[in-house]
């Protein structure tokens, strides 16, 4: 049993290793000197590490709305979250220009907490048996949300700077200095960590969990801050990035079950390394050119998804 | 203790319950029954503070529920509601040791892991520890549900139908662990039963509820009679007696119902047969 997370410990290692080898520019890492020095330091670890922390943040972030909505088939990035930071970034944007990032981004992650509180409104009034209409309330909340930023984008005349968020995620260009937010996002995903075991007793219902004495509210409000923040930073640093903060929970949860205080660290290990490994598959296909790491997404991701949806369905 | 005064209660515009006033005694099986309808689960359900008060009053050991703090409440009562089949995956064990939860917050000292171990003794649960509660059968994740709920170790357990989803062997068991989580622990059970003879051989104390009044209350003997079921139900209903406790009949007087199909020929038996 004790082989299994050192084998998966190492994996992520020489992905990481990969990572930081491989780019546009020629370095020698074992010979090292003043310009693998510089390349290292300003480009390669930065992109290496803001994709390990969206990779990991997008996992947890998905595990959190899946156990608050209590359904396997939704994510950060089909809850209409994102969308709703774009929007809310776009209008902080309009209405004070000038403002400094850090009110941007509470702009953007009050807009998602906003959208996100839509949707769990919206699943509650669901029937619980009808498994599927959950996310497909998402995907149109989602499309709802985002044609309204397009909209509004285009008669501001903003469409190419809101393409970056809404359009396919990508770490091209991250160096230093323009992507520290993201540890914002790993805190988050670190106090999702720490209220593990509410947000698994949440997932067994309102009954339960008020019988044990917890304050379903608090754990909601909680549970949506943690998605909310999460998918604003990610959005508005290096975009929409699809699939990660849908599969990986799933997968996890299908080999170690819902104790999500022994999951959660395995399921952000997972994100990151899935991102990581499909954002270097970006790299090296043409290299020098890239693909962008949400192109891989879609396609790996999908294929996942379609596995996921037609293995038996354990529960209901 | 639990004093309910004054309880009023309507879903919409309907009323479920009017004005109920009850106590109930500790360290007694208590039975709640009713026809459909009658608002047992709904009583229940305020009780557990399931659902929000809208008038009266619900004291529980001298802690009233409107002023309480739903932590502190969780170490006075245990509660197990309808709707125990779940998409979670857990194990077994895992489930349990959640009803701990209210003493440790996430910290299970020694006695914790103590309690989830007797409970799942007492649930028959050993073998199934390591399993997930969505690859057993739906009474054994009844079961696991209430082991739960045991291992809260509170001195009230109020229980909604637990015995829905179990067969007669599992519904026998699971009334017999009450009557001994009653008789040898001294833990006070509030209980919703559907089928009234599993009431007649284990309860204590019974009230029967219907159109959200309380029709009749106190000792089974009492309450378990021909006049009080056929009122109650609006059936007519014979009850014996069995080891000295009631024992409803259900297919006698059957005759008296009416039957909305017309009789078969023999004709048609025949081919049926």
């Amino acid at each position: 049993m004790n082989a299994r997370p050192l084998a998966a410990g190492l994996a992520l290692a020489l992905l990481v290793l990969a990572s930081l080898g491989t780019g546009a520019a020629r370095i020698d890492l074992a010979a090292g000197g003043g310009w693998t020095t510089l390349v290292l330091m300003e480009s390669r670890l930065p992109r290496t590490l803001a994709v390990l922390l969206t990779g990991a943040a997008l996992a947890v972030a998905g595990t959190v709305i899946q156990s608050l909505v209590r359904n396997r088939f939704v994510g950060p990035d089909t809850a209409g979250t994102g969308e709703s930071a774009a929007l809310g970034l776009l209008g902080i944007t309009l209405l004070a220009p000038a403002a400094p990032i850090w009110i941007k981004m509470v702009a953007a992650s009050l807009a998602a907490m906003a959208g996100t509180a839509l949707f769990l409104a919206i699943v509650r009034r669901l029937p619980v048996r009808e498994v599927m209409l959950v996310p497909i309330a998402g995907l149109v909340l989602s499309g709802i949300i985002g044609s309204v930023v397009t909209w509004i984008a285009w008669e501001a005349d903003l469409l190419q700077f809101v393409g970056t968020w809404l359009g396919s995620g990508e770490f091209s260009g991250v160096i230093a200095g323009r992507y520290e937010l993201l540890w914002i996002a790993g805190a988050a995903a670190g106090l999702a960590w720490f209220a593990a075991d509410r947000f698994a007793i949440l997932s067994l219902g309102d009954g339960v969990a008020i019988g044990l004495g917890l304050s379903t509210r608090g754990v909601m409000r909680l549970g949506m801050v943690v998605v909310s923040v999460v998918s604003a930073l990610v959005v508005t640093t290096v975009g929409m990035i699809p699939f990660v903060g849908l599969v990986v929970p799933n997968i996890v949860a299908r080999i170690m079950g819902d104790n999500l205080r022994a999951s959660i660290p395995v399921v952000a290990a997972g994100g990151a390394g899935l991102l990581l490994a499909c954002d270097l598959l970006g790299r090296i296909v043409r290299h020098p050119y890239e693909i962008p790491v949400g192109t891989i997404l879609g396609i790996a991701g999908s294929v996942i998804f379609l596995w996921l949806l037609y293995r038996p369905v354990s529960h209901g | 203790m639990i004093r309910i005064n004054g309880l009023t209660h309507r879903i919409g515009a309907t009323p479920i319950l009017h004005d109920i006033d009850l106590t109930l005694p500790r360290g007694k099986l208590i039975a709640l029954i009713g026809p459909n309808g009658a608002g047992k689960s709904t009583l229940l359900r305020l009780v557990a503070r399931l659902e929000p008060l809208q008038a009266g009053r619900i004291e529980i050991d001298g802690l009233d529920l409107a002023t309480t703090g739903t932590e502190r409440l969780a170490l006075a009562m245990a509660v197990m509601g309808q709707q125990t089949h779940v998409a979670s995956r857990l194990r077994v064990a895992e489930l349990v040791g959640f009803g701990r939860w209210p003493h440790h917050h996430g910290r299970p000292r020694a006695a914790d892991r103590e309690a989830v171990e007797q409970a799942l003794d007492a649930f028959g649960l050993t073998p199934l520890r390591h399993r997930f509660l969505d690859e057993i059968s739906g009474g054994q994740a009844q079961r696991a549900h209430l082991a739960m709920t045991f291992a809260q170790g509170t001195d009230w357990l109020l229980l909604d139908e637990p015995l829905n989803n179990l067969d007669m062997a599992h519904s026998r068991t699971l009334m017999a662990r009450l009557a001994d989580l009653v008789g040898a622990r001294g833990r006070s059970v509030l209980t919703v039963v559907h089928e009234v003879n599993y009431a007649a051989a284990w309860a204590d104390h019974i009230i029967a509820m219907k159109d959200g009044r309380i029709v009749a209350e106190g000792a089974p003997e009492t309450v378990l009679t021909e006049p009080v079921l056929s009122a109650l139900y609006d059936t007519p209903i014979e009850v014996s007696r069995h080891d000295d406790r009631p024992l409803v009949l259900h297919h006698h007087w059957h005759d008296q119902l009416g039957s909305p199909f017309p009789k078969p020929s023999d004709d048609t038996l025949r081919v049926l047969h």
